[in-house]
Formats: C-alpha cells, structure tokens, sequence
C-alpha cells in the first residue's frame, strides 16, 4: 500500500503547487505508516524531479511522453490510475487546480474510490478517514469521511504550505502502454500567461473592484503586483464588464483562492465575493465606504480613495524591499 | 445532436449559510432555492447552441437528482427553453451516487453539459464521474463552446492559460464561467410553455455512497479590522511586514 501524488509540470517546469502536494503527502503517509511515491508526466529533467525529494519524496515514477502536454484528461486519469494500481495507492492526492478537478473524478470512478475536493489541511482522522472539505463556496467546512478502501482527494493550494525534509532522489521509468488512441484531445491554439504569477500559485494576490472605475486604472495595482511578486485578481463586476479576464475573477462563481495576502481595492465585499477569498491568512480593505462589508473580512483597512492610497503602497513597498 | 444538461438544485448565492443545532447537516429553513449557476449557464448556452445551429441540435434535455421539492428548479429551466426535464427521485447524497443514478439516463447524448461545481457542497466530481461511467471523453474548465461543421469547437482554461481544442463526441464539456455571458432570464411565454413540456419521474437505482459529511463548522470569526487612515497608508505596508510578518 502506498500514498500516491501527482505531480503537474508546466513546459517540464514544477510549481508550488507540487511542492505542496509533496509536502501534505510526505505528511500524511509519514502518519499512514505508508510509502510516499509520485508520478510525473509529460518530459521533466531529472535536475527538475530531484527538486520533490527536497520536500520528503524520493520515489518518483516518471514518463517522458510527450502526448501528456496535451492534458488529455482520459489518458492521463488512465496513466495515474495504472500507476496506482502498479504502487497499489490507498491514497491518491491531486492539485485542486484545472487538472486535478477535471481528472480526479475520472480516476475515482476507475479505482472505485470515494473522492473529496478541495481538501483543507492534514485528515483530522485517518480511521475513519476524516478530512476538512470547503463548502457553500468558501462560506463554511464539513468533515467529511471517506469509507472506500482507495481514497481520492484534491487538496485546496495553501492549505497545508511547503514543509522541506530533503530525502534521496530516486527516480524509475513508468511504462504507461497507452497508444494514440487514448489520447482525443487536439490542441488547435494556445495561450500562456507568460511573466505572470498564477493566481492558484500566488502567495500575494493583488485585487480590484468596481470601485477602480475603468480596466485603464489597473496601471498601478499592476505595478504593486509587480512589485510583491503578485496575481493579480478582480471582482466578478468588473469582469463582466471585460475590464478584466474571467480567469481573474474571484468569488463565488469565479476562482476560489486562499494566499498569504490578499489586496482588496475598491471591492465592497459582497457575500459571493468574500467566499472565494475567505480563506486568505491575511486581508487587506481599501474602500471609500468605510461600510462596505469588506471591512467586516478584512485584517487591515483604510476608509479612503484607492488612487491615493495605491501610489503611498507602491512607494512603502519600494521603501521595505530596498532596507530588506 | 441531442444536449444533456445535469441541473443541480442549490441555495440562492446570496443565503447566509447556517446548519442545525448540532452542525450535523444544513438548515435550509426560509432558504430560495435557484439553478446551480454554472448550470444555468451551460443551458443558457445549449439554448443558444440550439437557436443558432440551423437545426443541428435537435434536443436540449434537463436532468437532476432531486425529490418532488426540485421541480421547481426544473421547470425555470425548461421555461429557459429546455424541451424536457428528468427527475430521478433520490436524495443527492454524495457525488458518486448522483453520477451512478444520471449514468442510468445520460446514455444515447452527444454532448452533456455539467457545471465546474455546485454552489452548496462543492464537489467538482459529478461531470468527470458521469463520463468515466459512460465511457465518454470530457473536458474541463470549458469556458467556451461552439459548433463548425458538426464537431465541437472548445475553449477551456488550463493553469497558466487558455487553448483552444477540439475533442470527439459524445464528450462531457464541464463548464465554469464565460460559457455564456449571462444567464438566460425566462420570458412569460416560456413560463407558460414550460407548464406543458414533460418532466420525467424515474426511479433510482441501489448505489452505495462512499463518503459522507459528518459534520459543519463555520470559518473562525475574525478580529475587528485595524484601520489606518488614508494619509497614514504608508504605515499599513510596515504592519504587513512587522505585525502580520507577511511581507
């Protein structure tokens, strides 16, 4: 038996969000009396796979295949579900990213296994397998259990964070047998957000509202992004007004984030909204209405006119980095 | 090509979520209850797939688990335009069961249309279960969805970007905002046509749910906000550093 993760690459590239999932799973099998093992798809250097063993995970099973860049959510549910079985992995544990949420509940029927989304933290109970899971979008948790013998989670990014504990590197080939014809999905364009922080990897999220007044005010909340090595985010309003991308848009029925930080400029914190930011450790409110239930959310605020106070952020910002 | 669209049935966006007195399950007491929003938006799109399409979507059809209590749900989505609604008539225990009892009825469509998640527990699994169950391709994150010379033209969002791909049906498209720009609000007549269309009781099948919610907790309350005034805002960046130490 064993503790199964997947680990995504970006271009043969690792995120944060595979550090953690090492970090949650070295933990939890550590706890579980199990092997910890992960499953790389899609080609990686070994000099990129040696970086998970800096997070508790030295068995990493790796395939070069190249048809995994397609993200072809059938071939790759099939791939883990192999690798699995191959481990025989009592626990499979993914990204709650695009990735994870489109492939988990594939592999879960595969492995006849209960699934859980959006998992928050270490299982409060590993008999009966008990874990704290977001629901109402943000607004509250359940304990849920999962009774089956394999279990699938997703874990929520930032719910557990990066736990270093460096262990050998031993990486082994993983034959998948797959053919083309598991692979359906045909990319016709992409488009990468290049020099960008991902919003679900971004420890900092910088965030705009209706209260910016046009999608020509984002200059400076782009420069103190910039500045903080920040994503940047909007409420829905202002992308549904195309100021902005949908992909920015968080909030109850945009993306649902929990970073260190979170920036709310011009935003009156609607109900819907502070779902999707709830979880952030720490908020910041800058708001003319010294009313608007953002306040009621946030840890720090300022009653007061975002283009004055933006332009003072940037420069104390300026001001720390340079002291250090 | 036939349309399936899963509805679920899920407390208005706006409800102040409370549960019972021993936080074992929701307190749905005084609670509206609406179309899952991404739901809705996946029909408000099949329908304009339909209008737009010359006749190459023959048939858009609703369906969800649900008692008696959510037809109400069903018929605004059949005054959307939906031709007709199936109920199969269960509890939604978990997402496992509720793809185990639509695998009964999903067979035969081309395109089955599921929202990202439900507004209520978050479960983000019953689409890719359904497929998985059926044997069908799917896509996820689908932000975008038209018809050229009968294939599926998809755009979908991945960490990091967008593509633009095309996948073989029958294909499960699981669909999160963009999909549709807004949702489709019923017109009177299509209230009125709706009264007429057939909405389908089917029973459930024995299926065994493998998790289950134990119980509630609400996120910890936080501490009064510490304001700072707008000519001072300098110093809320050194409390960030200092007090919070997250800079």
């Amino acid at each position: 038996m064993s503790v199964l993760i997947y680990t995504e690459n970006w271009d043969g590239k690792f995120k944060k969000v595979s550090f953690e999932l090492a970090s949650y799973a070295a933990t939890v099998a550590k706890a579980m009396q199990l092997p910890v093992i992960a499953l790389s798809l899609g080609p990686v250097d070994d000099s990129e796979l040696s970086k998970l063993s800096a997070y508790g995970v030295s068995h990493i099973m790796k395939n070069s295949d190249e048809r995994f860049n397609t993200l072809d959510n059938q071939a790759i549910a099939k791939a883990i579900a192999l690798a699995a079985e191959k481990v025989k992995a009592t626990l499979i544990v993914l990204a709650h990213n695009n990735l994870g949420k489109a492939v988990a509940p594939r592999l879960a029927v595969r492995q006849k296994a209960g699934m859980v989304s959006a998992v928050h933290g270490l299982p409060f109970s590993y008999d009966p397998f008990t874990v704290k899971k977001m629901v109402f979008t943000g607004k509250a948790f359940s304990h849920a259990v999962i009774h089956s013998g394999v279990k699938v989670i997703t874990l929520a990014s930032n719910s557990f964070g990066l736990v270093e504990n460096k262990v050998d590197f031993a990486p082994e080939a993983f034959e998948t047998g797959l053919g083309d014809a598991d692979f359906v999905t045909r990319i016709e364009q992409t488009n990468k957000i290049t020099g960008k922080v991902l919003l679900n990897d971004a420890d900092i999220v910088v965030s705009g509202g209706r209260g910016m007044k046009s999608g020509d005010n984002w200059g400076q909340l782009e420069e103190l992004a910039n500045l903080l090595g920040a994503g940047t985010a909007c409420s829905r309003p202002v992308s549904d007004e195309g100021w902005r991308p949908h992909s920015e848009h968080v909030g109850q029925t945009g993306k649902i984030i929990a970073p260190n930080l979170y920036f709310a400029f011009g935003i009156s914190g609607a109900i819907q909204h502070l779902g999707g930011v709830s979880s952030s450790k720490i908020i910041v409110a800058v708001n003319k209405d010294p009313d608007a239930p953002i306040f009621e959310a946030a840890d720090y605020g300022i009653a007061g006119d975002v283009f004055k106070v933006l332009p003072q952020f940037i420069e104390a910002v300026k001001e720390v980095k340079s002291n250090g | 090509m036939k349309i399936l669209i899963l509805i679920g049935n899920v407390p208005d966006t706006t409800t102040k979520v409370k549960f019972n007195a021993d936080r074992t399950a929701f307190d749905a007491s005084g609670v509206q209850w609406i179309i899952n929003p991404w739901d809705e938006l996946a029909l408000t799109r099949a329908m304009e797939l339909k209008e737009t399409s010359g006749g190459a979507v023959e048939a858009v059809v609703v369906a969800n688990v649900g008692r008696a209590e959510t037809e109400a749900t069903l018929r605004k989505a059949l005054a959307i335009g939906a031709d007709k609604a199936i109920r199969i008539d269960a509890d939604p225990k978990e997402a496992g069961y509720v793809a185990s009892q639509l695998a009964t009825i999903a067979a035969g469509y081309d395109l089955i249309m599921a929202g990202i998640e439900a507004a209520d527990y978050n479960g983000n699994a019953v689409g890719g279960m359904l497929a998985e169950m059926l044997g069908m391709n799917s896509v996820s994150a689908v932000s975008g969805i038209q018809i050229e010379n009968g294939q599926l033209k998809i755009n979908r969002e991945i960490d990091g970007g967008s593509q633009v791909v095309g996948l073989p049906m029958p294909l499960v498209a699981i669909v999160q905002k963009g999909i549709a720009k807004e949702p489709r609000i019923p017109a009177m007549r299509g209230i009125m046509m709706a009264r007429s269309k057939p909405l389908e009781v089917v029973q459930p099948i024995d299926a065994a749910p493998m998790t289950n919610m134990v119980t509630f907790e609400m996120p910890p309350a936080k501490a009064a906000c510490k304001m700072i005034a707008e000519d001072q805002a300098k110093d809320l960046i050194h409390l960030l550093r200092d007090e919070a130490k997250v800079l």
